[in-house]
């Protein structure tokens, strides 16, 4: 453990570099439907710029349903509805006229189970957001995939090796390397869908920490069903159950005092 | 039951291996340089070859291949991305359909579509004819394979703000590239051989003709009119020729089966 801390300690640069602006978002009576399913039943929240708010919850709460409500990719889903206002930068992000394609350039996210582009070299991956958007200059690509890989701790790694396949890491390897994806389309949001869960402790820590220094630069909602971890890593902590948010504070307040009575249950393990 | 199964098997392997051994040495006794250089010689004349019957197949499957790869291809990206359309529920019971309607009402549609209005046969109407019974099966092969690409490829491109048909374009369609591959050279292996919708589209052709309205010679009919002639020479031209065909689809296959193993691993 004092290794893997000691390393990445290393090998830290701030994402500063790409991220030249961020922003909190605030969340009005969002509901979200899938066919009849009710998922989502008027969730108001704010979340806070430059800080980490955790979302927890037992599964199918809708912790991820919202996540996805946030970068317009809930409603991909045959049969998905949203109803109700996300405000970034004091524009509904729901209102009409906005592309949903703006909205995910904006704001990115890093899945459950790592996804690199399985025909795509570590490079590649990395440079896939702005290529397939058309840039072309190979200057500016070199400096962005650098950048990338840089902040999401992972360039001592792979410098050497740039042109193997994404699908050679390591699956720690793998997720930082999709962070570093994300990163590259310089996004003010970062979304995380439970990002470890599918890691070992070890890695685990590492996308933590590096959660943890992004937050310096970027504002991060991550979805966990992982209490210590959101204990860990997150300033702000939401509590979803049925697809309603149950208590929403400090995470410190939320673990030590929650004061709804399901918060305690769950925290303490009663059910979940 | 394990003895019952292992017997089906090998009744499988049985025919395969038969017509295999009996074409090569039937077919290679008559192979040599002339045989895929010169043009048939005189009804009854032994000697020539079937050098313009080789050039006509390859005519006929780059025409059907031009017609039947893109509309084959897009048409099943198409259902895989979408498969909840109505479209897409027609047009897989279409290509079922298709695939189900015999070779030769193939070769009606195209010669009433193409022969009777141009009014004569030609290489063009063939390759049609072959190039209408080549979409569905690369429609299937594709849509089948485009859909193991898995979701969460497609999520990772959407999210990063990726419009949907650049991703369908730029990152669906190079994840199932080598599958598709192997579906169209299987779809391209199976009208190579095909007789019956060439009878009266591509019409076969004593002579060299590189003019798509033309009448054209292919190796099927080629060797189905030599098959049938009353001459010793030709007979064994036929089993040639035959030999010739086996071994394009044979090495078309392999070709197919070494993309597959290339193909990247999806899961």
């Amino acid at each position: 453990m004092q290794q893997v801390m000691e390393a990445s300690r290393v090998e830290r640069h701030s994402a500063a570099a790409l991220i030249d602006r961020t922003t909190g978002i605030q969340a009005e009576d969002v509901h979200a439907w899938f066919d009849r399913l009710h998922a989502l039943r008027g969730i108001s929240m704010t979340v806070a710029e430059r800080k980490i708010t955790a979302v927890i919850g037992p599964s199918g709460c809708g912790k991820s349903t919202f996540l996805r409500c946030l970068n317009r990719m809930h409603e991909l889903v045959p049969g998905a509805r949203v109803n109700g206002k996300v405000v970034m930068d004091g524009q509904d992000i729901y209102r009409p006229g906005v592309d949903p394609v703006q909205v995910r350039r904006r704001v990115g996210m890093v899945f459950q189970k790592p996804n690199p582009f399985p025909t795509m070299s570590i490079y590649d991956n990395v440079a896939a957001g702005l290529k397939l958007a058309g840039e072309r200059s190979r200057r500016v690509l070199d400096q962005v995939v650098e950048q990338s890989l840089h902040a999401a701790a992972l360039w001592d790694e792979v410098k050497d090796r740039l042109n193997k396949p994404g699908t050679s890491l390591s699956g720690g390897q793998q997720q930082r390397l999709c962070i570093a994806r994300a990163l590259a389309v310089s996004p003010e949001v970062l979304l995380m869908d439970e990002p470890a869960s599918a890691l070992d402790p070890a890695s685990t820590l590492r996308i933590e920490e590096l959660a943890r220094e992004l937050a310096k630069d970027i504002t991060i909602v991550i979805v966990t069903h992982n209490m210590q971890q959101a204990a860990r890593v997150s300033d702000f902590t939401g509590f979803f159950l049925d697809g309603e948010l149950i208590e929403f504070g400090v995470t410190n307040d939320i673990f030590t005092r929650p004061k709804d009575r399901r918060t305690e249950d769950y925290i303490t393990g009663r059910f979940g | 039951m394990g003895v019952v199964t292992f017997l089906c098997t090998v009744a499988l392997l049985v025919p395969l291996f038969l017509i295999l051994a009996f074409l090569a040495r039937t077919g290679a006794g008559a192979l040599n340089w002339d045989f895929f250089t010169k043009l048939p010689g005189a009804a009854g004349e032994p000697g020539g070859g079937m050098a313009n019957a080789i050039a006509g197949t390859v005519l006929l499957i780059v025409l059907a291949g031009l017609l039947g790869i893109p509309i084959g291809v897009l048409g099943g990206v198409f259902m895989a991305e979408y498969p909840n359309a109505r479209l897409t529920t027609l047009a897989r019971f279409t290509a079922d359909v298709m695939n189900g309607v015999p070779s030769i009402v193939m070769g009606l549609f195209a010669y009433v579509l193409v022969v009777l209005p141009l009014r004569h046969f030609s290489a063009l109407s063939g390759g049609i004819a072959l190039g209408v019974m080549l979409v569905p099966t690369v429609m299937r092969t594709t849509e089948e394979i485009v859909r193991l690409v898995p979701q969460s490829i497609r999520e990772a491109s959407l999210a990063l703000g990726i419009p949907q048909w650049r991703t369908t374009l730029l990152v669906v369609i190079p994840t199932a590239a080598a599958g598709i591959v192997t579906g169209v050279m299987v779809g391209v292996a199976r009208i190579a051989g095909e007789t019956a919708p060439l009878l009266f589209t591509a019409f076969g052709n004593r002579f060299w003709n590189w003019n798509i309205l033309q009448p054209v010679a292919a190796l099927p009919l080629q060797i189905f009119s030599y098959a049938i002639s009353p001459f010793d020479d030709w007979h064994r031209q036929a089993w040639a020729g035959a030999l010739v065909l086996v071994a394009i689809v044979l090495i078309v296959n392999i070709a197919a089966r070494a993309a597959a193993n290339r193909q990247v691993k999806l899961r």
